[in-house]
């Protein structure tokens, strides 16, 4: 049934959530990351010993890590996510407003890599074994072992360097207004990243439905449609696009956190302000506060696509319907 | 007039086992001729190759497959562009398993598809009336349907084909007695419309109420081919060892095991296939692979049988 189909993952969220919440949280309180320091950033030789106790007292950082852990859970159910240290913004309205930024990349990437993936994916195992296969697996094979930041600085070098089309980084051209900013320039600055993250997408996607395809090729419904005449294109629209769609529905959907990780990479190569950008720094500057906030965002994100992709799967397969319905 | 020949026939795999390729002979020399308005059974135990041969008439045998020999429709051999042509029009298959209807479409829509001239729909409505599907069927998945169902879907898409070849592999089991003697029934209507039947199974029982002719299947070859009327009594009018063999092995005429079993498609010897579990075996059995010669209005594969 729907309802406790929908009862079932808003618990599986919720248990997730406070296991990653505390798990993470633990890590934290465990690692060098000194959220004085971080605090105080370049003053620190200016700022006494006893100074920095004080401000670890009122922060309550000397209690133990339970008090500390239920405290801040506490605030995070009631929409308090922190401030960020080094950004001195609420930790909500600035993933809010980096996630704006980043979600249009990452749509865009997820978008034209899914679509050319299932496209070359299809075309090579409709054609298993010939030249248009080889060229494709080979395309595939490359860029699937192709690390992002590689192939962002490529791009970087081709696109902006020696053509000049494309602005090197940032996500609006540096020293503008604000107001003065065009969509153009914005739709200019995306172009690269999402070029990037485009291509580096489409190998695992056109790998996984060429493989899932050629399964369908083997089995008996497709003998048994050849028996009956149909061939080529037809077989593919009849049978096999019916058959590869759900999981790659599924696959597409399940994405998202190679998504996210991409786009940590490829922000920081072009120094787009995106959440990935904001990832590392406040990894980097020990802005804890950010950081958990960045990590919960991500596991809610990941999970929603996860959870988009099921629903879509039982929509598209009968037999999946039929769970819902008894 | 015969509507589809078979001549010398084989059919061999390329497989690669520990590196190095072995080539597995799944059919040999097969002859086999149906006529218009006859049912011919191709009778064997399971693993002689008889679904490989449905797949050769259709080429659809998989692209590790080397086909020699003669196949041919109406007297024009059957090439590959021919096959393509022909089949779903002119040559039909109902599939031996019931995992052959396409587990996204719906019946009726499976149904519709086979159909090649007329009113898909129907043709479709009334096939299913005849194979006693109820109308809420149309729109039933695969998963929804029973065993015998799914059975009766690919019956009817075979029949609404308007072919004039159907090759039957197996169409029966999962079906209740009554569906089993009407689909029998029904392939017979279908040959007595001046329409051929190639009806593959390994229910002796079921071939002999319908077919005209028997063609024994052994280790990818057809060592008999005899009228039904020879299968009587104790299979004295049988030719081949192995038919009368055979036909004393079923529980009604004795239930004489044979000993032994089929050789390997990959291990097949030069002389006679079945000559390592005949009682009459010679040596002459082994020294050459026995030819096809007539008998007694029949066929037989065996240098000893008279």
């Amino acid at each position: 049934m729907l309802v406790i189909y929908l009862m079932k993952k808003t618990i599986r969220m919720a248990t997730l959530l406070l296991a990653i919440s505390f798990l993470s949280f633990l890590l934290v309180k465990n690692s060098p990351l000194d959220p004085v320091q971080a605090y105080i950033g370049a003053d620190m030789a200016n700022v006494s010993h006893e100074q920095r106790e004080q401000i670890a007292k009122y922060w309550g950082l000397d209690e133990p890590v339970m008090l500390q852990y239920t405290r801040w859970a506490g605030s995070l159910l009631s929409g308090d996510m922190g401030t960020s240290m080094i950004y001195r913004e609420p930790v909500a309205i600035f993933i809010a407003e980096r996630f704006q930024n980043s979600i249009i990349l990452m749509l865009t990437a997820w978008f034209l890599s899914g679509m050319i993936g299932f496209v070359l994916g299809s075309l090579a195992a409709m054609n298993k074994g010939a030249f248009t296969d080889h060229v494709i697996k080979w395309y595939c094979y490359t860029l699937a072992s192709t690390p992002t930041f590689w192939m962002g600085l490529l791009v970087l070098m081709v696109f902006s360097v020696w053509l000049g089309w494309f602005p090197v980084g940032l996500g609006v051209p540096a020293g503008k207004l604000a107001e003065e900013i065009t969509l153009g320039e914005q739709l200019q600055h995306l172009a690269l990243p999402a070029l990037t993250l485009s291509i580096v997408g489409v190998g695992n996607i056109a790998l996984h439905t060429r493989q899932k395809l050629i399964d369908v090729l083997k089995s008996e419904y497709i003998t048994f449609a050849r028996a009956r005449g149909e061939s080529g294109f037809e077989l593919f629209w009849k049978h096999g696009l019916r058959n590869i769609l759900a999981p790659a529905l599924m696959l597409q959907f399940a994405s998202f956190s190679e998504l996210f990780g991409g786009a940590v990479l490829a922000e920081q190569v072009f120094s787009y302000p995106g959440l990935g950008q904001a990832t590392v720094e406040a990894g980097l500057k020990g802005d804890v506060p950010l950081l958990l906030g960045l990590v919960l965002f991500s596991t809610v994100f990941v999970f929603i696509g996860n959870l988009i992709g099921d629903i879509l799967h039982h929509l598209v397969d009968p037999r999946m319907r039929e769970e819902w319905r008894t | 007039m015969a509507i589809l020949e078979v001549e010398n026939l084989s059919v061999s795999f390329n497989q690669y086992k520990m590196f190095r390729s072995v080539k597995s002979k799944v059919i040999s020399s097969l002859s086999i001729a149906v006529d218009e308005g006859e049912i011919v059974a191709v009778v064997g135990a399971s693993g002689s190759g008889k679904s490989l041969l449905a797949q050769a008439i259709l080429g659809i045998l998989p692209p590790n497959a080397t086909i020699d020999g003669i196949m041919l429709f109406r007297g024009e051999t059957l090439t590959l562009a021919r096959q393509k042509a022909l089949r779903g029009r002119e040559i039909a298959i109902i599939p031996q398993s019931v995992n052959s209807l396409d587990p996204l479409m719906r019946a009726g829509s499976h149904v519709r598809t086979s159909v090649t001239a007329g009113n898909a729909s129907d043709l479709q409505k009334e096939v299913f009336k005849r194979y006693h599907l109820e109308e809420k069927v149309e729109k039933l998945y695969p998963f929804q349907l029973s065993g015998g169902m799914a059975r009766r879907v690919l019956l009817a898409s075979a029949m609404v084909s308007g072919a004039k070849v159907i090759i039957a592999d197996e169409p029966t089991p999962g079906l209740d007695e009554q569906y089993v003697a009407e689909a029998l029934q029904h392939l017979r209507e279908f040959a007595d419309n001046g329409c051929g039947v190639l009806l593959i199974t390994h229910d002796i029982g079921a071939a002999l109420k319908i077919a005209d002719k028997i063609a024994v299947f052994y280790a990818g070859t057809t060592v008999e081919i005899a009228s039904i009327e020879n299968f009587r009594g104790d299979g004295e009018d049988l030719r081949h060892p192995f038919s009368k063999a055979l036909w004393r092995a079923l529980p009604e005429n004795g239930f004489e095991p044979i000993p032994g079993s089929q050789p390997q498609p990959d291990k097949l010897p030069s002389g006679c296939l079945f000559a390592a579990r005949c009682k009459k075996a010679a040596a002459a059995c082994s020294a050459a692979f026995p030819e096809m010669r007539e008998l007694r209005n029949g066929r037989v594969r065996c240098i000893h049988a008279t």
